[in-house]
């Protein structure tokens, strides 16, 4: 036991040291905030720069036309607009069901062997870097069928984005707390029905927010599309043809020696953010404006 | 206190008809730690019985074993038999949900769903369960609500989260929810534990009128809650029920020694 001289002397020493904890919290407080303003200043500055650069290239024409002949700073880059769009989409259509529904796997039935290799074999995927990923697209899809197509290149976004929605998925489930999944079952409610319809539903807003970072991220990835698409200058003519898509279009155009390809470079890069942030607030918009607060905006992580 | 016979026999089924529940010789157990220990109960149809006990008695795993709750819970372990009009809830052929149904339960802390209007949250479990006709859900959220005495004061938001509502709010509309799956069987599982004197009030008068209709079933540290609303009560003590009888005489005329202690609140 504690004697009551002991509790007195206790006392003294965490009522009387206030003076040292609030400098110690100050300094906390300003080494929080010098970190924030450190990881705020380059992405300021990216953007700042691509919107001063960039904005000078728009135009109807450049949204609107195929590349003109290099070095004359005329066309456009609408060919890589469409094609990142459909990659996007694409890839979007068979990510985002796989991942979603490993996410839930993962979360609801993955307590068990099955469960931990899968996640496993999951975080390492995600680690895998991308060019490998489109290497392996180049040899199971472009050398089998003879060509560079969308298709490979849509094989190979996808499987960049499986890993970050079925982790993204799998945590915000998780998160979701227990009470709820045990008055849903309380009420007779079937498991299926309790997970589509009250935990997902709980967890939705961190399951968007991993699938915008997804397709942030392959919005962004050049090195698969490499090996993938190949690049074109012109418009979409089927899946299994080449394709142009904005990051292979800026990477192609900004290496050129000429000051016009660098100008148009830098629209391209504005359009492809551009887009990326369109898509990340229309969908929020759309998914979660009937949930009160949980509308927030999210800077997007660009990888280039 | 009656012991049962094994097998629901013609002979015991006649028995059992005044009988709603029937709990044989449960034993239940999570991460090896055996909570519950050979208890047999049983409780009469359009009754209150109470469960209390000191922290830690089983109370609360014996009440989730009634409705097969308790199974879903991590290394969970129980054998015995549940009869609920007869009917083991335990054996192959019953489906867990449709019992479920048929035998609701209220948790300790409110728990609406944080994605549903107050309308909707009564409408879970019907709506979930493939009940799409507005009239009748119209008809059984009003009631339901009405029953926990919550209409009144909610009538006008039916449209608002859930969880805008206060905490005492919450727990009538987490009864109203239970309520509305029309069950045979109400478990509460400490319903007033979180709520002010007045919200408690409303509860134990509503639990009054629902003893008519349904067999309710409560756990509660509370002995005056006990001697209140109950007509029998259950004493529970490291797993084994003690005592079981009226109320009335477990709380003026208990057999046990240490029954006595308890209600007299010399432990606790």
């Amino acid at each position: 036991m504690i004697t009551v001289e002991q509790r007195a002397e206790f006392r003294t020493h965490f009522r009387y040291n206030v003076g040292r904890r609030l400098v110690i919290d100050k300094i906390v407080k300003g080494i929080v905030f010098a970190c924030v303003v450190m990881a705020i200043i380059p992405l300021g500055s990216i953007l700042l720069e691509v919107f001063t650069n960039g904005s000078a290239a728009l135009s109807i024409e450049f949204l609107t036309q195929i590349p003109g002949a290099i070095g004359t700073g005329e066309g456009g880059i609408s060919p890589a607009i469409q094609g990142t769009l459909l990659l996007i989409g694409m890839s979007s259509l068979i990510g985002v069901p796989i991942g979603i529904l490993s996410g839930i796997f993962l979360s609801e039935f993955g307590d068990n062997r099955y469960g931990k290799a899968i996640r496993f074999f999951n975080d390492v995927l995600a680690e895998f870097p991308t060019i490998v990923i489109g290497i392996f697209a180049f040899l199971v899809i472009v050398l089998v069928f003879g060509n560079f197509s969308l298709w490979a290149g849509t094989f190979a976004l996808s499987i960049i984005m499986l890993p970050i929605i079925t982790r993204t998925t799998e945590e915000s489930l998780k998160l979701v707390p227990v009470t709820y999944r045990e008055a849903g079952f309380a009420l007779g409610i079937k498991r299926w029905a309790v997970i589509t319809r009250i935990i997902i539903a709980s967890a939705k807003s961190g399951m968007i927010t991993g699938i915008m970072l997804a397709v942030a991220r392959i919005a962004g990835e050049t090195a698969p599309l490499i090996f993938t698409i190949l690049g074109s200058s012109q418009f979409f003519s089927g899946f299994d043809g080449p394709m142009d898509a904005l990051p292979l279009r800026i990477w192609r155009i900004s290496m050129l020696p000429y000051d016009s390809a660098q100008a148009q470079g830098w629209g391209a890069a504005l359009v492809l953010i551009l887009i990326v942030l369109s898509i990340n607030i229309g969908v929020r918009y759309v998914f979660l404006r009937k949930s009160g607060g949980a509308f927030r905006f999210r800077s997007v992580r660009r990888r280039l | 206190m009656e012991t049962i016979t094994k097998a629901p026999n013609a002979v015991n089924l006649i028995e059992n008809k005044k009988y709603k529940l029937v709990a044989e010789d449960i034993v239940a157990s999570y991460d090896n730690v055996i909570a519950v220990k050979n208890v047999t109960m049983k409780f009469k149809e359009k009754a209150v019985t109470a469960l209390i006990g000191p922290s830690g008695c089983g109370k609360t795993t014996f009440l989730r074993c009634l409705n097969r709750m308790h199974e879903l819970s991590k290394n969970a372990k129980i054998s015995g038999r549940v009869l609920l009009d007869g009917e083991d809830l335990y054996s192959n052929h019953q489906d867990p949900i449709i019992n479920r149904r048929k035998i609701g339960m209220v948790f300790q802390k409110p728990n609406p769903f944080p994605t549903m209007s107050i309308y909707d949250n009564v409408a879970a479990g019907l709506k979930l369960n493939g009940l799409r006709n507005k009239t009748i859900l119209d008809e059984i959220v009003k009631g339901c609500l009405e029953m926990v005495y919550l209409w009144d004061e909610v009538k006008d938001n039916l449209k608002k989260p859930g969880m805008s509502l206060s905490g005492g709010q919450q727990q009538r509309l987490c009864i109203a929810r239970a309520l509305a799956i029309q069950p045979e069987v109400l478990l509460m599982d400490e319903p007033a534990s979180s709520l002010d004197p007045i919200a408690t009030q409303k509860i134990e008068e509503m639990m009054n009128e629902l003893k008519k209709e349904y067999t309710i079933i409560i756990v509660t540290h509370n002995m005056q809650q006990a001697m209140r609303v109950s007509d029998y009560t259950g004493f529970m003590y490291l797993g084994e029920l003690i005592e079981f009888g009226e109320t009335k005489q477990i709380f003026e005329n208990p057999l046990k020694e240490i029954t006595a202690k308890y209600v007299q609140g010399q432990f606790g």
